[in-house]
């Protein structure tokens, strides 16, 4: 299993690490996978992240400019690591104004992903700093846990607002309920809604757009007005949406009614697709 | 009496005892039928504290092996409170907390089992500075030392907006580093111990191995290492306070060393916490005096008395000259 890549353009770095301080805040712990041709975060629904899971994929070659990787084996040439989030977000921090990026697969007496940048000093020489990510290699029976999740057949698909603005106001729903109802409909309209004994609190959001459905029949066959609802843990979307710094290029919210919101981002050129199940 | 703690419930034991540490200086351990009573009161007696965990709280609970008397204890709020000093580090790391009170050894062990999840290793970061980046280098090569980097990072947050020049004086693992900052109008010190092996295995890093830090101060050209009778970092504290108005300005102890002068750097002792998992001395001998504490002992040895009026100590290295 071999894996060495570089990065030297600033903007494909600066990029980079601002994918992994995302990733940082959407999962503490997830998965790597490295292909010849992409690159994956994976979080898994696992009872553990509360049935939450996250499918992020980037293309290589929009970023290194070196990139060579042997997977397990010819048939099988992948490679599936385990590590903690925060500690790639960390190394990268020192990348800031780096000459060059390199990440590579080390076995320093475990598994390493090893982190090299190389900084411009004060005397204009060079300067290493090598963070060592310890990483645990998943073995081959466990990847089927860790495919690409199957988009479900949505019952409503929206546009969503700015998710700045999406963000502020479910932070301060969550003082009131942990229990959160979002529902849409095909007219470009969202609404978040907390409902307790006392007091009820709807955000509407209007005029939002809804992308270009799969078949025209089902167009016809649904009353564009009907909402589709889910019930989700608030915290839950809190912490996707902590995890947007900066406002995708597109996102989509599909809902398929009592089972899961799937939220579909593009980040410039990197895909992020984040699942919340329903409330049981 | 032997108790369990398991869970969250490890850490509002921890918040219970930091509560009580506010008020006295001693606390009351008695196992009750009830639940565990942990008591005290302060020196001035205007305040009283008590907190009654009952047997529920606990995974296990028993108050006396059957037959026996009920025993109680009392002990340090100190010490008992730096086993549950970090609550953050109790809240990630242990999984449970057992309590045991011995009659026989007229011993409280306080054990912590920790996580161990070996995805959860430290991430270690390594940067290397070339020769061009110092405005002075002598050191030897192959010399490593381990510090704390937090305490460093005290004098790095002072010094960096002052754009203050850091010297920093080293000799070998187990002797203390000296950092300093300086400029006309002040200057600042800061002395840390560091392992006495550079390369701890992460997994060792609950209970590190310190040698006692023993400056080796240089007065004229012979080495006084007679000078202490116990040379531990108060020492080098009280050494440094007396040279002030002494024949000129305050020296900074030079720690070279002439060859052949090297004390033997044995490991120190556990502390007296770390050593209920395992108790390597030899039953019967009294804990050592000096080392109450990871780093540095704080309370001196009673042998110890300065003789005299105070001898220079250290030699100005900065002289008029």
């Amino acid at each position: 299993m071999k894996f060495r890549s570089k990065i030297v353009d600033a903007a494909c770095l600066n990029h980079f690490t601002r994918v992994s301080n995302m990733i940082a805040k959407l999962a503490k712990t997830c998965t790597l996978r490295i292909r010849p041709d992409k690159l994956n975060f994976i979080l898994a629904d696992k009872v553990a992240n509360g049935g939450v899971s996250m499918w992020c994929e980037l293309e290589q070659e929009n970023f290194f400019s070196e990139f060579q990787m042997e997977g397990v084996s010819a048939e099988n040439n992948e490679i599936y690591l385990e590590l903690t989030s925060e500690n790639l977000s960390r190394a990268l921090k020192t990348a800031q104004n780096a000459r060059a990026l390199k990440i590579k697969l080390t076995n320093k007496h475990f598994p390493c992903l090893t982190v090299s940048i190389e900084l411009l000093s004060v005397s204009s020489s060079s300067r290493i700093v090598t963070h060592d990510i310890p990483v645990k290699v998943i073995p081959r029976k466990l990847w089927k846990d860790l495919q690409e999740p199957a988009v479900p057949d949505s019952d409503v698909s929206i546009y969503l607002p700015v998710l700045k603005t999406m963000k502020s106001v479910v932070e301060k729903m969550r003082n009131i309920s942990n229990h959160l109802i979002i529902e849409a409909n095909l007219n470009g309209d969202l609404n978040l809604k907390i409902e307790t004994e006392i007091v009820c609190v709807t955000t509407h959001f209007k005029d939002l757009g809804n992308p270009p459905l799969a078949s025209e029949n089902a167009s016809q066959a649904r009353n564009p007005e009907q909402m589709a609802e889910v019930h989700v843990d608030i915290r839950k979307l809190l912490q996707f949406l902590a995890g947007q710094q900066v406002n995708p290029t597109k996102a989509v919210c599909n809902i398929v009614r009592n089972k899961i919101v799937h939220f579909d981002l593009l980040h410039e050129d990197v895909s992020l697709q984040y699942f919340i199940p329903a409330l049981s | 009496m032997k108790c369990l703690v398991t869970g969250g419930n490890v850490k509002v034991l921890g918040k219970a005892v930091h509560s009580l540490s506010r008020i006295g200086d001693e606390l009351y351990l008695e196992p009750l039928e009830d639940g565990l009573s942990l008591r005290t009161v302060n020196s001035s007696r205007s305040a009283y504290a008590c907190f009654l965990f009952a047997p529920l709280f606990f995974q296990q609970y028993q108050a006396a092996t059957p037959g026996q008397d009920p025993l109680r204890c009392k002990i340090l709020m100190k010490s008992f409170l730096s086993v549950f000093r970090s609550l953050t580090m109790l809240e990630k790391t242990v999984e449970k907390c057992c309590i045991s009170l011995n009659s026989r050894s007229s011993r409280l062990v306080v054990q912590l089992h920790c996580k161990y999840d070996s995805t959860v290793k430290a991430m270690v970061t390594e940067m290397s500075i070339g020769e061009e980046d110092f405005q002075q280098l002598q050191a030897q090569e192959g010399v490593a030392i381990t510090f704390c980097l937090k305490e460093f990072r005290g004098l790095l947050s002072f010094a960096e907006p002052a754009n203050l020049s850091l010297s920093i004086h080293f000799h070998a693992p187990g002797r203390p580093a000296i950092f300093a900052v300086e400029d006309s109008l002040l200057n600042g010190h800061f002395v840390l111990a560091t392992l006495s092996e550079p390369y701890p295995h992460s997994q060792d890093l609950r209970s590190p191995e310190l040698c006692r830090p023993a400056p080796q101060l240089q007065a004229h050209s012979t080495p006084h290492l007679d000078d202490f009778a116990n040379d531990d970092i108060d020492s080098y504290m009280i050494a440094m306070e007396t040279t002030v108005g002494n024949e000129g300005s305050r020296a900074l102890p030079s720690i070279s060393l002439s060859p052949g002068l090297q004390p033997p750097c044995s490991p120190g002792p556990h502390s007296e916490e770390e050593d209920e998992a395992e108790p390597s001395t030899v039953p019967g001998t009294p804990p050592p005096k000096k080392f109450r504490s990871l780093f540095f002992g704080s309370i001196l040895a009673p042998a110890y008395s300065p003789q005299g009026p105070s001898p220079v100590l250290a030699e100005d290295s900065e002289g008029e000259g």
